[in-house]
């Protein structure tokens, strides 16, 4: 059963009809100790780094995530989940649960490149399960203004460039995390998402 | 590779889709959620729905097409037409599209771009612009409201600015002089406004053959392109018109 932490960071509706296209078995949940007792984790989130810490503080979500990163069980966070994974986001300078080690930066306003990066771009990955059946340079749906900046190369599971290379894709042991959309990638999402439901 | 979006637009009336010319004579096309499926095979990157269903009293009907769509549906969309209040972003968003476009309740209320955006986030809130030619405007382009019918004293230029400074996370550009007529995009008023802005901007309004699109792309400086006719009626399929884009090195998803 997977469970999907819902911290009022975004619509989870996306998330929703994504795994109930892929017949998944999970549940949308607030509750830190129903989302503890479930075999896997969806950490989705859009939004801003700053009020979502204070909501998953303030409700005790955000040391259930982090709990259950430590029991080993799969995580999978997504988009504004994947960068509050790590330590810091220069997001009105916010500290973040600290599960990978690296930094959250925005891009340089004198890139010449439009922010958000908003669009489809392609990721180069290295071989994991999550990746399983996907075509090296797929493209993948990107929407954030901040990116992944991870301090260990180990930990970098697919890169992306916009402007500069940054981690598109994160793992830790049983803990992943995308910059990207899944649920809105079109098939290549899908099949991630189904990887992730399957192979971990 | 970061790529250009196509973006395909459905115009909804009462849950039935219809194409206009220069914002009149609407004829039936189709059902949204079966076309929005076909467009979704076919490559399109994205999709915009614009509500021109006149009456309040309709609204649930779009908001059951954006939850049908966003069940089938894997890639992002967005919403407009007769979005004025932050109760309407809402119930657009927990249906299930990650965007919405306000055009004439921003011009008549800027806060609501800002209000949306500290809400649901900048990459929500899109800001739909109408514009035709007019030399007696600073930038030369003039903003409309309405659905073009409605002049306004406000400059092309200057309003994309403010909604950026607002919040605003990406423009959808309608050249009114362009709009059905499938002669091409309104190059001039895409290409001053995408590169003043530091948001991304999409070019509307006029698009006619795969041509017109790799130009708008290239020497309008657009992120993305809305097309609606020209696929609609059967003439090109996304499909051609990437295999084209992709001959002028435009980087498009495949």
């Amino acid at each position: 059963m997977i469970g999907v932490v819902d911290y009022k960071a975004g619509n989870l509706k996306s998330v929703d009809s994504a795994l109930s296209h892929l017949h998944g078995d999970f549940f949308i949940s607030d509750d830190p100790e129903k989302l503890l007792k479930c075999d896997k984790m969806i950490f989705p989130g859009v939004g801003e780094a700053y009020s979502a810490m204070e909501v998953l503080r303030s409700t005790g979500l955000g040391e259930a995530v982090k709990e259950f990163a430590s029991s080993g069980k799969p995580l999978l966070g997504i988009c504004l989940g994947a960068q509050i994974v790590f330590d810091h986001s220069e997001e009105r300078d916010t500290p973040c649960l600290g599960i990978i080690p690296g930094k959250v930066k925005r891009f340089a306003p004198d890139m010449g490149l439009k922010v958000p990066h908003m669009g489809w771009n392609t990721i180069e990955y290295r071989e994991l399960p999550l990746f399983k059946d996907i075509p090296q340079n797929s493209s993948f749906y990107f929407v954030h203004s901040y990116y992944i900046a991870s301090e260990n190369d180990e930990n970098v599971a697919a890169i992306c460039e916009y402007g500069i290379p940054f981690t598109a894709a994160a793992v830790k042991d049983n803990i992943l995390a995308c910059q990207f959309h899944p649920e809105k990638s079109g098939e290549p999402g899908l099949q991630l998402l189904k990887n992730f439901i399957e192979l971990y | 590779m970061f790529q250009k979006r196509i973006v395909v637009c459905l115009d909804v009336k009462e849950g039935r889709c219809t194409k206009g010319i220069k914002f009149k004579d609407n004829i039936d096309v189709g059902d949204p959620v079966e076309m929005a499926a076909k467009y979704y095979r076919d490559g399109a990157d994205e999709l915009v729905f614009y509500d021109i269903t006149a009456s309040h009293e309709k609204r649930g009907i779009m908001i059951d097409v954006v939850r049908k769509v966003a069940e089938q549906i894997f890639i992002p969309f967005s919403v407009g037409g007769g979005i004025s209040t932050l109760d309407d972003i809402k119930d657009v968003i927990l249906a299930g599209a990650e965007k919405v476009s306000v055009n004439s309740s921003a011009v008549r209320n800027p806060s609501i771009i800002e209000e949306g955006a500290s809400l649901f986030g900048s990459q929500c809130i899109v800001l739909g612009m109408d514009a035709a030619a007019d030399p007696d405007m600073p930038s030369g382009y003039r903003v409309f409201i309405n659905g073009g019918r409605k002049a306004m004293d406000l400059d092309a230029l200057a309003w994309a600015k403010q909604a950026e400074s607002l919040g605003a996370g990406e423009i959808v550009l309608n050249s009114i002089d362009a709009d059905g007529m499938k002669t091409g995009y309104e190059i001039n008023l895409t290409k001053m406004i995408s590169r003043s802005v530091g948001i991304p901007v999409v070019a509307s309004g006029g698009a006619g053959s795969p041509e017109h699109l790799a130009a708008v792309l290239k020497e309008g400086s657009a992120d993305a392109a809305l097309i609606a006719s020209m696929v609609h009626f059967g003439d090109y399929t996304v499909e051609d018109i990437k295999k084209h884009l992709t001959t002028q090195k435009i980087p498009v998803r495949m």
